[in-house]
């Protein structure tokens, strides 16, 4: 272990497998929302002659872990700030990029793992996956949406030192961000203003692909999920490492 | 030979100007103190120094690097012992130390022993496995200097060390500190407001208060141009009895 990627790599996925009770928490909400919506709306779904909402649902809440848990990641770096590890970090003789990079890497590793849990509860549901020939597809787009939220987070949490609005932040745009993706249940119906605001959600691109590699049908091309993708973690990896480079403490 | 020289040294944060035009130089195995009240502006010089902070102006080389355009180099000379804890928690104190020596690129075959070296020179070898959040104060203040100094630094920089240390303690860190300046000859800087520290320890001190250096040199020279008897003195003679608003931040 000597580059500065796999040290934070390494810590961040240590400290938070240490933290038993922390890993119960982050699984608990995603659960709720796995059963509120299986029996709340399922069955108006199904009648609607919509298909198996077990199929739908499932693809949606593994994203939705995924980019709770990895919005959150950010958190790390504030509690970093206030109990000062960062400062251990910031003066260490290693790329700012490297700390950025390794620090999202292990949020994402983290992140990635809650989405398999709960694809694992969805399987349990009766969730089945079509076509398994696509199924490493998934997993690769699970590990990037969660590296691409975990640059948000961390590129934010970069700017904030306040351990109590940054949540409050994140919740603000991470909810509607999963409400208007398709995630939870399908966006044909809403009001054009609405269908505008789904076609510039950066997770709704990230659901679509999700649920496209885990077998339901494409209702754009994939390409556009990937180069919508690639775009912005490109963007968010830039800004995060200049933010990085500019940080003082 | 010079290891810390700083010249016209300005920060400013909006319009506070938390450090105004300071200019001193440390010599290679000397220990030098920065004597200030609260809120003086002795933090905000340690975090330019070690590249956590960029000044407004003003130059500032560590061992002949600047801290502008050379800020690796620097970082590699140089160990810091922050006024806050830095130490990670949820880690133990060896996986501390084990991940600041794969940050400063300590050789893997010789950084289990070294690490153990030094968390036995801090008398804390038998507590290696254990989570830092379970340590007293002072006990993490040793695993920091241990881990301050386990890539070798040849200058150690210390922010108020002894703040909210038991005697014990105190005496523990400045016994040690003053041996590893006189073995190895690393240079030491300190700040701190407490003059017995400065008078038994240092062997040149700058007296700062709101962000300029008001006097410097040695206890002696401070004293005879202060014309008082004692370091105490000399330095309420040059920043006034007026109490000062603590600063965290500055």
């Amino acid at each position: 272990m000597n580059s500065a990627l796999v040290v934070m790599w390494h810590r961040q996925i240590k400290s938070y497998f240490r933290n038993r009770q922390r890993l119960a928490v982050t699984l608990v909400q995603p659960s709720l929302f796995l059963i509120a919506f299986r029996f709340g709306i399922g069955g108006m779904f199904e009648q609607s002659g919509r298909g198996n909402y077990i199929q739908f649902l499932i693809p949606g809440i593994v994203g939705m872990t995924i980019l709770m848990s990895s919005t959150m990641g950010g958190m790390s770096l504030i509690w970093d700030k206030q109990f000062g590890f960062l400062k251990e970090t910031l003066v260490a003789p290693v790329s700012r990029t490297s700390l950025l990079f390794g620090r999202c890497l292990g949020g994402a590793t983290t992140s990635f793992v809650q989405g398999l849990i709960v694809l694992f509860l969805g399987f349990s549901m009766g969730f089945r996956i079509i076509n398994w020939g696509l199924f490493p597809l998934a997993l690769i787009v699970m590990f990037t949406i969660a590296l691409l939220f975990n640059l948000l987070g961390t590129s934010i949490a970069s700017k904030f030192d306040d351990m109590h609005s940054f949540p409050a932040i994140m919740n603000f745009m991470v909810m509607p961000m999963i409400f208007i993706s398709g995630a939870l249940f399908p966006t044909d119906g809403f009001p054009p203003v609405i269908k505008f605001l789904v076609k510039i959600n950066p997770f709704t691109y990230c659901n679509h692909l999700l649920k496209y590699s885990m077998g339901s049908a494409a209702l754009h091309s994939i390409l556009l999920d990937i180069a919508v993708i690639v775009i912005i973690v490109s963007i968010l990896g830039s800004l995060g490492t200049y933010f990085f480079n500019k940080m003082e403490t | 030979m010079i290891a810390i020289d700083v010249k016209n040294l300005t920060k400013k944060f909006d319009q506070f100007v938390a450090v105004d035009d300071i200019s001193f130089q440390v010599e290679k195995g000397g220990i030098f103190a920065f004597l200030g009240p609260n809120g003086a502006g002795k933090s905000t010089v340690i975090k330019m120094m070690t590249t956590i902070l960029y000044p407004t102006d003003g130059s500032i080389f560590i061992n002949n690097y600047n801290i502008h355009n050379e800020k690796s180099e620097v970082r590699k000379s140089i160990g810091v012992i922050f006024q806050d804890h830095t130490l990670d928690d949820e880690l133990t104190a060896y996986e501390n130390l084990y991940y600041h020596s794969a940050l400063y690129k300590i050789p893997e075959r010789i950084r289990r022993e070294k690490i153990d070296d030094m968390l036995h020179y801090v008398g804390l070898l038998d507590r290696k496995n254990d989570l830092v959040r379970t340590f007293s104060g002072g006990m993490k203040r040793r695993i920091e200097i241990a881990r301050g100094l386990l890539h070798s630094p040849t200058i150690l920089f210390l922010d108020e060390p002894t703040l909210g240390l038991d005697v014990q303690t105190r005496a523990f860190l400045w016994n040690y500190i003053k041996k590893i300046n006189e073995e190895q000859g690393i240079t030491i800087f300190f700040t701190t407001h407490n003059m017995e520290e400065v008078e038994n320890i240092a062997t040149k001190i700058a007296i700062i208060d709101k962000g300029r250096i008001l006097s410097q040199g040695t206890s002696k020279e401070i004293k005879k141009a202060t014309k008082t008897k004692t370091l105490e003195n000399a330095f309420l003679t040059l920043t006034g009895y007026g109490i000062r608003e603590q600063s965290a931040d500055k």
